[in-house]
C-alpha cells in the first residue's frame, strides 16, 4: 500500500497550530530567556555567579516556601469542608453558591488586598470593633497588632487563593457517581467509611490540582508580602522584582533570572511530587488543572 | 443561570462595539505618551491639552525614578515624556536617553524662574523644563509626639524609640540612605563604601522601630493615624495636612534634600513636537497654577508663584527661605559601583 501523506493543512494542524505558536512565543521561548540570563553575565558570556546569589537568599527562599506551604495548608482545611458542603447542596443552589465564591473574584486582586489592609490596621475595622465592645465592657483593651506581621501575609494568600482551592475540589465531588455512595451503603458501610474508601479517594485529583494552584502562586507572590507586610518582610518574589525593576538601584536581569529558574524548579518539583500521589488514582475528569 | 451569562455576553459585546465607535470618531493628529509620578498633575489638564491640539495623549505613572528608567531602558514602551529627578536625568543624559529640547518650540519656557535654570543636572539647560521643585521634610503627628521630641528639629525622630511601630521609612533605598548618611553626617551623595555601611547598619537598627516601608502610601497611613512619624516630600505633607491637621513637618536640621524634578522629551520620541507641545502647555500660567494647587509642590513657574494663594507660597516647608536652601543637599548621579552596594545593603535591610 502507499504511503499516504498527510495534508499540512488537515482540519488536526490547523486546530493545533494556534496553541503551538501560543506556547512557544509565550511558554517556551521565555524560559529559553530565563535559562541564558541565568548562565551568563552582563556581557553574555556563560557564568555560574549569578547561582551564588541562590546561597545568599536561601533562607529568604526558606521563608517564601515556608509560608505558601502554611497557606496550601489552611486553604485545604478551609476548601475541602465547603466544597463537599456545595457539591451536596440541591442542584439549583449549586450554581449560586459557587456563583458567591467567585463573587469577589470580580475585583481586582489588589484593591481586595488593599482592604485587607484597612480591616488589619491598627486603626483599622476589626480594632475599632473590639476596642469599642471593649469600652462598653470597660475592659482595658490595646489593640491587635495584626498588619505587617508575616501572619497578615498568610491571611491575605489564603483570603486570594481560596477559591482555586474550593472549585477543582468542588468539581471533582461532583463528578464522583452516586451509584458508587449506593452501592457501598447497601453493604453496610458507615458515613465515615463511605467518605475514607470512597469520596477521598476519588477526590484526590481535585486535592492535588488545588494545592498546586494555591501553592505556586503563593510561592511567587510579591504585592501581598508588600502590602500586608510592610515592606518589611521581603520574599523571593520581592527580590526577583527588585532585580528586574532595579527598584533599588541595580539591575541584574542575570540575578533576577538565576532566582526564577530555582523557583521554575521549585515549583516543578513539587508538582511532579504531587503528580506521584495522584499516580494510583484514576482521574475523574477536571481534575488536574496545570 | 444561562440566561443571565448570555444577557452578560450580549451586554459586554455590545458595550465593545459602542467604545470601539466612540474612539473612531476622534482622530487625532498625533499620540504622544506621558509618563510621569503618581499623582502629580491635575488630570483635567490631559483633556484640555487633547482638545486644545489634538494630540492624544495616553499618560500612565511610576513611583520611581529607578523604575521609570528601568522601563525605558527595558525598550518595552515608547514614551515621549517623561519628568525624572534631577539626579536621574543627569544619569539619562549621561546615557544619551534624552533628547535636545528645541526651546522655539516651548516659548513658556520664559517663564521659569531663572534661579531653577542651568542646575548642574543639566548645566547649559539643554535637556529639561523644571517642572517642581522641593525638599524632603520630615512629618509627625503633634497629637501623639511630644513637642520635646521634635524640639531638635533633627533625623533622630526617626529613630526615636518611643514610637516603635509607629515610624513610616522610604521604600525607596536612595532616600532612605540619603536620611541615614545625613544622621551621621555623611553626605548624601558620599562615594565611601565605609559611609555606606555605616548608614546600613543605621537602617539595620532602625528597622525594628518601622511600621512599613511605604511610598505613595504614607498619604492613607498618615491620615488615618495609622502612624506618627514619617519622612516625605514637602509638597504631599501639604496634601496630607490639608485632611488631617494634626499632621506638622519640619525641614530635618542635619540638612535635607533638595530635589528639581524636570519635563523631558525621550530620543526615542517618534512625535518630539508634539511632545515639547505638551510641556509648553504645561508651562502656560493657568495650567502651571492648576498643577501646582492640585499636587501641593513647590512651582518654578514665576507666573503661577504670583497667581497662587499667598498662603501656599508663604508656606516655610513648601517654599522654604534661601537660609533653609543653603543646607539642602541635591542629589547627584552615584557611581555604579555605589548603586550595586547601595541595592545589596538595601536587599540585605529587607530580608533580615
Amino acid at each position: 500500500m502507499m504511503k499516504t501523506k498527510k495534508p499540512f493543512f488537515s482540519a488536526k494542524n490547523l486546530t493545533v497550530t494556534p496553541y503551538a505558536v501560543w506556547m512557544v512565543l509565550f511558554v517556551l521561548i521565555p524560559i529559553g530567556l530565563v535559562v541564558y540570563f541565568a548562565f551568563t553575565d552582563a556581557n553574555g558570556t556563560f557564568t555560574l555567579e549569578n547561582l551564588s546569589y541562590i546561597k545568599r537568599y536561601a533562607e529568604t527562599f526558606w521563608l517564601s516556601v515556608e509560608l505558601a506551604l502554611i497557606s496550601t495548608v489552611i486553604c485545604l482545611l478551609l476548601a475541602y469542608p465547603m466544597a463537599f458542603i456545595i457539591a451536596k447542596m440541591p442542584t439549583e443552589r449549586q450554581g449560586s453558591a459557587i456563583l458567591l465564591i467567585m463573587l469577589p473574584m470580580w475585583m481586582n486582586f489588589l484593591i481586595r488586598t488593599y482592604a485587607w489592609m484597612t480591616i488589619l490596621e491598627n486603626n483599622g475595622i476589626i480594632n475599632r470593633f473590639v476596642g469599642m465592645i471593649a469600652q462598653w465592657l470597660q475592659i482595658e483593651f490595646e489593640g491587635f497588632s495584626m498588619i505587617n506581621t508575616n501572619g497578615a501575609i498568610v491571611l491575605g494568600m489564603v483570603y486570594n487563593y481560596l477559591p482555586y482551592m474550593i472549585l477543582p475540589i468542588y468539581t471533582v465531588l461532583t463528578k464522583i457517581d452516586n451509584s458508587l455512595i449506593e452501592a457501598a451503603r447497601d453493604l453496610g458501610s458507615s458515613s465515615v467509611h463511605v467518605f475514607r474508601r470512597i469520596i477521598a479517594p476519588l477526590s484526590v485529583p481535585g486535592v492535588i490540582s488545588g494545592i498546586t494552584m494555591v501553592f505556586v502562586p503563593a510561592v511567587s507572590t510579591f504585592i501581598i508580602s508588600y502590602l500586608l507586610g510592610g515592606g518589611k518582610t521581603y520574599l523571593i518574589g520581592n527580590i526577583i522584582e527588585n532585580y528586574f525593576l532595579g527598584s533599588s538601584g541595580a539591575i541584574n536581569y542575570n540575578v533576577g533570572a538565576a532566582l526564577s529558574l530555582l523557583l521554575m524548579i521549585l515549583i516543578v518539583v513539587s508538582m511532579g511530587i504531587m503528580n506521584h500521589f495522584d499516580k494510583d488514582s484514576e482521574s475523574v475528569g477536571g481534575g488536574m488543572i496545570v | 443561570m444561562k440566561k443571565i451569562i448570555t444577557f452578560a455576553l450580549c451586554f459586554v459585546i455590545v458595550f465593545s462595539f459602542a467604545t470601539v465607535l466612540a474612539g473612531c470618531g476622534n482622530s487625532y493628529d498625533a499620540t504622544i505618551n506621558v509618563y510621569n509620578w503618581g499623582e502629580y498633575i491635575d488630570l483635567s489638564v490631559i483633556s484640555e491639552f487633547e482638545k486644545e491640539h489634538n494630540i492624544k495623549v495616553n499618560y500612565t505613572t511610576y513611583d520611581q525614578n529607578e523604575s521609570m528608567y528601568t522601563k525605558i531602558i527595558s525598550g518595552s514602551a515608547d514614551y515621549d515624556v517623561v519628568i525624572p529627578s534631577d539626579y536621574m536625568i543627569s544619569k539619562m543624559i549621561s546615557e544619551d536617553l534624552l533628547a535636545e529640547l528645541d526651546f522655539s518650540n516651548i516659548p513658556n519656557y520664559s517663564y521659569i524662574d531663572e534661579q531653577y535654570k542651568n542646575l548642574a543636572f543639566d548645566p547649559e539647560n539643554k535637556y529639561s523644563v523644571p517642572y517642581t521643585w522641593g525638599t524632603t521634610v520630615i512629618l509627625y503627628n503633634d497629637k501623639y509626639v511630644s513637642a520635646e521630641d521634635v524640639a531638635e528639629q533633627s533625623i533622630d525622630l526617626l529613630w526615636n524609640e518611643k514610637y516603635a511601630g509607629y515610624i513610616l521609612m522610604f521604600d525607596n533605598p536612595r532616600d532612605s540612605f540619603g536620611l541615614a548618611l545625613k544622621k551621621l553626617g555623611y553626605s548624601m551623595n558620599s562615594t565611601d563604601k565605609n559611609h555606606w555601611a555605616a548608614a546600613a547598619a543605621e537602617l539595620q537598627k532602625q528597622k525594628p522601630l518601622v511600621s512599613a516601608y511605604v511610598m505613595d502610601l504614607i498619604f492613607d497611613k498618615m491620615i488615618s493615624e495609622e502612624a506618627y512619624i514619617a519622612p516625605y516630600y514637602a509638597g504631599d505633607w501639604l496634601t496630607i495636612y490639608e485632611q488631617n491637621e494634626n499632621v506638622k513637618c519640619y525641614i530635618p536640621s542635619e540638612g535635607a534634600n533638595l530635589f528639581v524634578d524636570s519635563m523631558c522629551v525621550l530620543k526615542s520620541s517618534k512625535n518630539k513636537q508634539a511632545a515639547e507641545k505638551f510641556i509648553n502647555f504645561m508651562c502656560e500660567t493657568d495650567i502651571a497654577v492648576r498643577n501646582a494647587e492640585a499636587i501641593g509642590y513647590a512651582t518654578p513657574h514665576t507666573g503661577a508663584f504670583e497667581a497662587l494663594d499667598a498662603s501656599v507660597t508663604g508656606n516655610e516647608f513648601v517654599y522654604p527661605s534661601k537660609e533653609k536652601l543653603a543646607e539642602t543637599e541635591v542629589f547627584v548621579n552615584l557611581p555604579q559601583d555605589i548603586l550595586t552596594l547601595q541595592s545589596n545593603h538595601w536587599i540585605d535591610l529587607k530580608i533580615d
